[in-house]
């Protein structure tokens, strides 16, 4: 393949000779057993991680394992951690990166490892289940302002790629699982509460039950990976935070406010 | 190896806008529903969709009803659609939208605090229900949430490799595959099946698919006896990224001309007024400045020629650029920075804002992107009874994308997902009636379950110096891109059924290495199988229809025949050979007939507002 010269438009504008060859050093394994394969890969223009993967899935290794679907930042499917990073395969573009440094692929750590680079996810649909859901009252006609449907927005643009719960130290380190749901279900919970229909109250769940949001000592770690740019930690989790601390035990709260203070 | 075995009422194969409106209103009826993802729950196509969904609510323009709805869906099917379906569609779409609503999906909404809509192609109407530019997103998580709300069974990440019968041969018994994650096989038993399994775009390299869309659905009912009808219409979206070339194909929504993008060629000219069909001549803008009056709000005039159909558009990309008035990359610039503030830009198109900043380094806001056909949709699918989804044989049932007839020889933007909600719904609830009035599961004989485990198992038991799986899906897209693309003749289909033919003796030499665990090499053999009896049935449809109507354009026949306009082609499979036959459309109730002959004598006469 010639190179291609870039004009009006690609930002990436780069004298370079495509295909530039890259080293993928692979996570090969499941969770009891693994190592690390190093794959070269011819690159081109605007390749993305993910074409590497697909790339060698295609023509070197039938076996790899990926999990993909949309390969364009809508599915949330392809979370992995790229040089110890979670990022989406789909959406980490080769050229931020030095073709003379191989670059590192693992998949999500906090979670099990099925093979490769495919992790078993299937606890975070379980938390899902523990959240009271969408609790309309039945008699409300539906009529409600763009202005007011504003702030649930923000939370229903995630993609539940779960890179914030890989991330969250609350369930990497601490392995919290039991007691704890997670950046993406703080996400939920808020969608559900600013939902201007919404009735229900999930204050229980958020403090006593699966929620467990004050596990959370807000490193904002959730709201750095975050590829859709939710700012979790600032509009999901606080004023969660706060709406528990206000209404679960007031006096207490009072004291946390002047503390905070 | 150990057969995993599930029992459910009702099981449905795919777990997309279809399949999950198909669970609820099963489940709703108090049934016990197994769902089957392909992929993890909420990851099917239903979330890459973007515009909105056509529903007749009359938010924005209060003169919309479900016949206007109606006519524009026939009016762009070409008036091959099943006229049944479109009526269907264009009465219960209002109420599967306003549901949606209350099971939480927020919809953008008008200044009087209600869902507001947007204007698409070939609707006369503003009608499109959405919520910014990912508006299959919220309508995915909301149906996943009902469903899970609702005790439905999901199954994540596994293959279904077949349709299993009762011993007569006659009912549904079971859909047979494999979990994704170990490899093991595994039954479905179930007393009726419900394929929502979406489309076919893998067959074609330049798509806006994703690895998932195989065609499972049709080719596993076809294989059960069940008939596939319309199939040589393949929409090819008008506006799929062109640049950088590893994203070529990715989508990029009508809404951005349903917002007001236009259509320019290398002259910097709006080539799209050249294109105007006879049929849309008097209801579309002819001038420059008649468009941009509409697109300023003007409603008392005609809407500009780039909401022309999905066919029409693609066609008069493909020929700017065969004309050399082409983009850089071989496309057209699709321009809404200079028709729109940013603030504008950035509130109705968020996520294509997103997707070219990210993928190609282009600020939409300020810059044109540049765009060309990819394959998007199919049309044709799986034949159904209109109001039940059954299909010929007894207890299978289809919806959504892997079902035809409502679209026709042409799909418009926004009647997907109508489609998938409201046939979804229907499919549910007669399989679930059905369901109910039976005692016992269908028996499966245990020679049927071992051929197929054994199906399952032949890849590994092939030699490395078979065929390559991903190599050959190569081959396949060569071929359909070649012979059975967007312009097709006599001598090119020809060739490619044979060469089609050729490849589908050869996947039996398929070959797969390693462990069963998550294996992509093994997972596309079967994928492969799929698009290839897929692919055939397209290349015979388009092979029989020897006219140009709709997305099939035939190069050597290219004006739509009249009599060809009164029939559906039908192919069915029978000991391993493609079987073509043709049935009269039906005829449209008096009063739908009326309704259309008026309409087209007002167009005629210069408006059919």
């Amino acid at each position: 393949m010639s190179a291609e010269i870039n004009t009006s438009g690609s930002s990436n504008s780069s004298s370079n000779t495509y295909p530039i060859t890259y080293t993928f050093r692979i996570f090969r394994g499941n969770d009891k057993t693994g190592e690390f394969v190093n794959y070269k890969v011819p690159i081109d223009e605007g390749m993305v991680v993910l074409d590497a993967i697909l790339s060698i899935q295609e023509n070197q290794d039938t076996e790899l394992a990926v999990r993909w679907n949309c390969k364009s930042g809508r599915c949330g499917s392809c979370g992995m951690e790229i040089n110890g990073m979670p990022k989406l395969a789909c959406m980490t573009r080769l050229s931020d990166f030095d073709p003379a440094t191989p670059i590192t692929l693992t998949p999500m750590k906090t979670f099990p490892v099925i093979k490769d680079l495919v992790s078993d996810v299937s606890w975070n649909y379980e938390v899902n289940k523990t959240i009271q859901p969408f609790s309309p009252d039945e008699n409300s006609d539906f009529t409600f302002q763009q202005e007011d449907i504003e702030r649930s927005r923000e939370f229903r643009k995630c993609i539940e790629c779960f890179l914030c719960q890989d991330v969250c130290h609350v369930i990497r380190e601490h392995d919290k699982k039991d007691s704890f749901a997670g950046p993406r279900f703080f996400v939920r919970s808020a969608a559900l509460h600013f939902h201007p229909e919404d009735t229900a109250d999930r204050k229980e769940w958020l403090k006593e039950g699966q929620g467990g949001i004050g596990h959370c000592n807000i490193t904002r770690c959730c709201t750095d990976v975050c590829p859709e740019h939710i700012s979790i930690t600032d509009n999901a989790i606080i004023p969660q935070k706060e709406y528990v601390v206000d209404n679960y035990y007031s006096i207490f709260g009072w004291i946390k406010k002047q503390f905070n203070k | 190896m150990a057969l995993q075995i599930y029992e459910h009422d009702v099981i449905i194969v795919g777990a997309g806008g279809a399949g999950l409106s198909a669970a609820i209103s099963t489940a709703e009826q108090g049934m016990d529903v197994g769902i089957v993802c392909k992929s993890l729950l909420g990851k099917a196509h239903t979330v890459m969709a973007e515009g909105g969904i056509a529903a007749s609510l009359g938010n924005v323009a209060p003169d919309d009803d479900w016949r206007s709805h109606f006519l524009d869906t026939m009016k762009g099917g070409w008036g091959l659609n099943d006229p049944k379906m479109a009526e269907i569609h264009a009465i219960e779409s209002p109420e599967r939208v306003l549901e949606l609503e209350r099971w939480g999906a927020v919809f953008d909404r008008t200044a009087d605090g209600k869902i507001s809509q947007r204007n698409f192609g070939g609707h006369r109407y503003t009608r499109l229900a959405h919520v910014g530019d990912r508006t299959g997103l919220e309508l995915i998580r909301t149906l996943q949430d009902k469903a899970v709300s609702l005790d439905v069974q999901v199954y994540m990440e596994y293959t279904i490799t077949e349709i299993l019968k009762n011993s007569s041969g006659k009912k549904v018994a079971g859909a047979f595959g494999y979990w994704r994650i170990t490899g093991l096989p595994v039954l479905f038993r179930a007393k009726k099946i419900i394929l929502a399994t979406g489309g076919s775009g893998m067959a074609y390299r330049i798509n806006s698919n994703s690895w998932e869309y195989t065609g499972d659905g049709p080719a596993m009912a076809l294989r059960a006896g069940a008939e596939l009808v319309d199939m040589a219409f393949v929409q090819f979206h008008p506006t799929g990224m062109v640049w950088p070339r590893s994203v070529k194909g990715t989508l990029v929504t009508e809404g951005v001309r349903g917002e007001g993008g236009v259509l320019k060629n290398s002259d910097g000219e709006r080539f799209m007024f050249n294109y105007i069909p006879d049929a849309y001549v008097g209801s579309i803008a002819d001038t420059e400045e008649e468009a941009n009056r509409w697109a300023a709000g003007d409603s008392s005039v005609r809407p500009p020629p780039e909401l022309l159909t999905r066919d029409v558009v693609a066609r008069a990309i493909l020929n700017e650029v065969s004309e050399g008035r082409g983009s850089e990359h071989e496309g057209v610039y699709l321009d809404i920075a200079s028709q729109r503030s940013t603030e504008f830009i950035l509130q109705k198109l968020p996520a294509m804002y997103h997707q070219f900043k990210e993928l190609a380094g282009i600020d939409i806001t300020k810059e044109s992107m540049e765009v060309a056909p990819t394959c998007h949709y199919m049309m044709g699918g799986i034949r159904i009874d209109p109001e039940t989804q059954e299909t010929c044989v007894s207890g299978l049932y289809a919806s959504g994308e892997a079902a035809g007839g409502l679209h026709g020889a042409n799909r418009l933007g926004g009647n997907s997902l109508s489609d998938l909600l409201v046939f979804g719904n229907r499919a549910g609830i007669h399989a679930g009636e059905l369901a109910q009035k039976m005692k016992n599961f269908p028996k499966i004989t245990e020679e049927d379950l071992e051929a197929s485990m054994d199906y399952l198992d032949f890849p590994f038991k092939n030699k490395s110096s078979g065929e390559q799986p991903f190599r050959l899906r190569d081959e396949l897209q060569t071929i359909m891109e070649q012979y059975v693309g967007i312009k097709r003749d006599e001598k090119g289909l020809e060739k490619g059924i044979k060469e089609l033919q050729k490849l589908r003796s050869r996947t039996s030499l398929l070959f797969a290495t390693g462990s069963r665990s998550y294996n992509a090499g093994w997972q596309t053999c079967f994928d492969l199988i799929n698009l290839i009896d897929v692919s055939l049935s397209i290349a015979h449809s388009a092979l029989e229809r020897k006219e140009s109507r709709g997305a099939h354009s035939r190069i050597d026949f290219p004006t739509p025949s009249d009599s060809l306009g009164k029939i559906k082609f039908i192919i069915s499979l029978s000991s391993g050979k493609f079987d073509i036959s043709s049935a009269s459309i039906s005829t449209p109730r008096k009063e739908l007939l009326k309704m259309i002959k008026e309409d087209q004598t007002k167009q005629k006469l210069g408006g059919t507002k």
